[in-house]
């Protein structure tokens, strides 16, 4: 086996060494009736390389590829070109085969990627202080109402209706165990977002406001109304950033008063993966930095005086603080934290700005085209790269059915919201960098077949 | 003077007391390298974008006007930042790894190769099921190697990581209890458990309390059937425990946790001992999270990500997450909200956007259907066979405080026991990293004094670890006799000791302009 360096030989030495007769000997503890003696039911024994390669590449080879076909999806995952050194360097030794940097000496490489990419961060987001990475951004979005429930010491959150529905699908599961109160909502087609709901259920009890910026519909709203009118509540205003790209063209929301950003990092270096790993952002102001969770890295100086970087304020964290910690996670993101910091580096405020007026100007275009198809509707006002159509029939059906034709349309709300009757005619059309005017003319005209 | 052959060692020689200050700061091949933001000049920028089309802004007047305040760099200057960066990391492709109870082996390549097939890296979470068979296959599969390896009943792939898994496994009992009506509220926890496994019971609201262990090193028998009683909703085992331990007791402890009307939780972080070996279901949990990054060896990659599919017991199923993969004739379909109702209607709900860590999955199942049944059940008797090995070569020079019970498992434990000179665990450590190795997991288990939890995994060669044998051998001799120098441990390393309680006290968490007005010096 390619994997396994030890010979028999060296496997007798050792048994010798230790003075056991045979394996079987260090199996004692287990008891007889837990022990299996055959083999695992069904599965072969092991195999080389070429085969394995064969077994997986024919499982591969029956998912149509994103990037070999006109691809509108978006929803809280976007297709961006990922330069090439981004994969390239994730991939060396150093980097991908090392663990969590608990031995700081040797481990500088990790910490000093930790503390640019939370930097990165908390200037994307407009805020102090970001973490060294979350699961994704919908772990990170329930991780954001437990820290607003500890700073304020409440427990009601209003979600905004706007935010991505697996999202509030996570936090509804959680909150029926942690006994967190959530106001939630059905976003509507129209191109208003729910800011004046939101206003108007902040009260003195309430935790937190969670604002998705775009939102799911990809509506832009100015988030300082609803922070102004939750800090006067007491209350913390939580923004949830599913598109980091859109933070080149928009004010960023911890300028516009938000206490917490939290989002999801995936269009930046990591690529679609059919939803994972991704990697979760979370930044806040500073006087909230002992709140948060998941690790944090620092500067710090060695006995020589140099400076360096280690993981601090542990005494948050599960190792240390067992059940009083902030959060359970240990493990969290760490390669593709490292492919957002790349290709954040390799962008630069100079690329992220171009890189955002390209999503913005195409996504412009795309919008115009798609509303001339006959009984299409453009629902938003307001879009960064990703707005909602209105069709004259249910959007699900037509998702496949431009699916048929080599088409990958976009997400359908029937598909995010099957309960939801009034959103079923709604169709979510990402475009980026990547989609082509041919792209474009494509979608209309496979949308006007379908829906004819 | 000759090449120690068991390790090379490096020779001051005549060059004592000659170290030179170099210009850069630089010493050879050990390179310094500034952040990022010290770098960047004039706007650099390391891509090429294409002129955007002019058009009407639909940005609703909220543009972004200051400036973002990120550098940019070239590519090859972006290359140089993080290869020199990556040079002064310590990675198992460098050497031994001994991080007991984090499984550090080896990460195939063919693994890689495999999730970065266009087929599964380029496909979206949301796309038509049919055009996403493939994508569903794998995970079903995985789905099904782990519930046949494991001897349990069904799995929920989604959980992001261990600790996520853990989540997911207490949010099931938690389910199944409320659902007969029994709520209950406390957990139990051995003391040597991962943090994790008290902090996860906490988030999901429960009250935490300690399980003592006996002298051997497991969990309390006669002590935990005494604390049973109609409050306890469970308990969360680590088996083999954090001790590098199996618990014999398994089997009776499930019995008396189900007879008292508790569910039993398995932390799984150590599978990777039994795999092909030992089947938890036979043990009678009813839930159990694998780390997909221990076990079947997906790469840590300097701290996630990470994969914890949990696998559970029948009584559990029904109260498993959304979504999931079901085969229905020749199609693959994805259980989620809306179909959930009549496949699923008890289960507990979502825990993550999308399915789960996808990629994370191709490369677990490369490396199930590379090894298949005879690798994988080599892999855990190579893995105890190198602890044990570990373990019975040191232990005349390191007290082993579990030694006498009988063998480990895939972990060797030791005790900062007779060391001098007010010398600890910390020293030690710090003094295998000038040897050229990662040290071991310290002061974990808490359970024993001073701990150094060793745990060298399959993939080691004898060589390799008859060298590091040398290695630890030559620091443990050393604290005993209060070798004063390994105070001042590591030496050789790309810093000295760091200043922790510097960085607690005095959090610096972003990098911030210098200030300007500093008097030039």
């Amino acid at each position: 086996m390619r994997y396994l360096p030890l010979a028999d030989t060296d496997r007798q030495e050792m048994l010798r060494t230790i003075g056991a007769k045979s394996i079987d000997d260090l199996f004692v503890d287990v008891p007889e009736a837990a022990r299996l003696s055959g083999k695992i039911e069904g599965l072969a024994d092991h195999a080389s390389e070429m085969s394995v390669e064969r077994q997986m590449g024919a499982m591969a080879r029956q998912n149509m590829v994103a990037g070999e076909v006109p691809f509108f999806l978006g929803a809280g995952a976007y297709k961006h070109h990922v330069p090439a050194s981004v994969d390239h360097i994730i991939q060396r030794g150093e980097f991908l085969t090392s663990y969590t940097p608990y031995q700081p000496e040797i481990a500088q490489g990790t910490l000093q990627v930790l503390f640019e990419f939370q930097t990165q961060v908390a200037r994307l987001y407009g805020c102090d202080v970001a973490n060294a990475s979350m699961y994704d951004g919908s772990t990170a979005c329930w991780e954001a109402i437990t820290m607003a429930r500890r700073v304020t010491k409440r427990g009601k959150a209003i979600l905004s209706g706007g935010l991505h529905p697996h999202y509030v699908s996570l936090a509804q599961t959680m909150a029926r165990f942690t006994g967190d109160r959530l106001d939630v909502a059905l976003p509507e087609l129209t191109a208003e977002t729910d800011a004046e709901r939101l206003l108007a259920s902040i009260d003195g009890e309430t935790s937190c406001v969670v604002v998705q910026y775009p939102d799911i519909l990809g509506r832009i709203t100015d988030l300082t109304p609803i922070a102004e009118k939750a800090h006067a509540n007491g209350a913390l205003l939580i923004a949830v950033v599913t598109e980091p790209v859109a933070l080149g063209a928009i004010e960023a929301p911890g300028h516009m008063g938000a206490d917490i950003v939290v989002g999801e990092g995936q269009s930046i270096g990591v690529g679609l993966n059919f939803g994972g790993p991704y990697v979760g952002l979370f930044a806040c102001k500073e006087k909230f930095v002992r709140q948060m969770p998941g690790r944090l890295c620092g500067e710090t100086v060695d006995a020589e005086g140099k400076r360096g970087f280690v993981l601090t304020l542990s005494t948050r964290e599960q190792h240390i603080r067992r059940e009083k910690a902030t959060s359970n996670i240990c493990t969290n993101s760490g390669l593709c934290a490292l492919a957002f910091s790349i290709h954040m580096t390799l962008l630069g405020e100079r690329g992220l700005r171009d890189l955002a007026v390209l999503n913005h100007a195409r996504a412009v275009l795309a919008a115009e085209r798609l509303a001339k198809v006959p009984g299409v509707e453009l629902v938003n006002d307001t879009f960064f790269n990703e707005f909602t159509l209105k069709l004259p029939k249910e959007a699900r059906p037509a998702v496949r059915a431009l699916a048929d034709k080599g088409i990958l349309g976009g997400v359908s709300l029937g598909r995010l919201y099957p309960e939801a009757e009034a959103l079923e005619n709604g169709l979510v059309v990402a475009v980026t960098e990547v989609v082509t005017d041919e792209d474009i003319e494509a979608l209309a005209s496979a949308l006007q077949e379908v829906l004819a | 003077m000759s090449i120690n052959a068991s390790g090379w060692k490096p020779e001051m020689g005549s060059g004592e007391g000659m170290e030179v200050q170099t210009f850069t700061g630089n010493r050879a091949l050990m390179l310094e390298e500034p952040l990022i933001f010290e770098m960047d000049e004039a706007g650099g920028c390391g891509v090429d974008i294409a002129p955007a089309p002019k058009v009407t802004s639909r940005l609703g007047g909220l543009e972004r006007k200051r400036d973002i305040g990120i550098p940019g760099l070239s590519e090859p200057q972006t290359v140089r930042h993080y290869t020199r960066l990556s040079r002064q990391n310590y990675a198992i492709d460098l050497g031994l790894f001994p991080l007991g109870s984090c499984t550090m082996k080896h990460n195939p390549r063919l693994n890689e190769k495999m999730a970065r097939l266009p087929g599964f890296a380029d496909i979206h979470p949301l796309q038509p099921i049919d055009t996403v068979q493939g994508a569903l296959k794998v995970i079903a599969d995985l789905g099904e190697w782990l519930v046949k390896l494991t001897g349990m009943h069904s799995v929920a792939m989604s959980p992001k990581a261990g600790a996520h898994g853990e989540l997911c496994g207490l949010l099931a009992i938690r389910s199944a209890l409320e659902a007969r009506g029994d709520a209950r509220e406390v957990i139990l926890v051995p003391e040597s458990a991962h943090g994790t496994n008290p902090a996860t019971a906490a988030f999901c609201g429960y009250r935490v309390e300690n399980i003592p262990a006996t002298e051997r090193g497991r969990v309390d028998l006669a002590a935990l059937k005494a604390r049973l009683g109609p409050d306890v909703a469970g308990v969360m085992i680590t088996n083999p425990n954090t001790c590098g331990l199996f618990e014999p007791d398994m089997i009776e402890i499930s019995k008396a946790v189900h007879e008292a009307g508790g569910l039993v939780y398995c932390d799984g972080a150590n599978f990777n001992a039994i795999v092909g070996r030992v089947r938890p279901g036979d043990l009678g949990i009813d839930a159990m999270h694998i780390n997909l990054h221990k076990t079947f060896s997906t790469p840590h990659g300097g701290g996630g990500p990470g994969s914890g599919p949990v696998v559970f017991s029948e009584a559990l199923t029904p109260f498993a997450p959304l979504p999931f993969v079901e085969k229905q004739g020749d199609r693959y379909v994805l259980i989620e909200e809306e179909t959930a109702e009549e496949h699923h209607g008890r289960t507990f709900g979502r825990m993550t956007a999308f399915h789960g860590q996808m990629g994370m999955f191709t490369r677990a199942l490369t490396y199930i259907l590379s090894h298949g049944a005879d690798g994988l059940r080599q892999v855990s008797e190579d893995a105890v066979l190198n602890a044990n090995y570990i373990l019975r070569s040191l232990d005349d020079v390191l007290d082993a405080p579990f030694g006498n019970s009988g063998p480990c498992m895939h972990e060797a434990l030791f005790s900062d026991k007779d060391f001098g000179g007010g010398l600890s665990t910390l020293d030690v450590a710090k003094g295998l990293i000038d040897e050229g190795f990662h040290p071991m997991t310290m002061y974990f288990p808490l359970v024993v004094h001073g701990a150094m939890l060793i745990e060298p995994t399959e993939t080691e060669s004898k060589a390799a670890l008859d060298q590091f044998i040398g290695a630890l051998r030559s620091v443990a001799e050393r604290a005993k006799a209060g070798d004063a120098s390994l105070k001042a441990a590591p030496i050789y390393a790309p810093r000295r000791r760091l200043d922790e309680t510097l960085a607690a006290r005095k959090p610096v968490l972003a990098w911030k302009e210098p200030t300007q007005g500093v008097a030039a010096e």
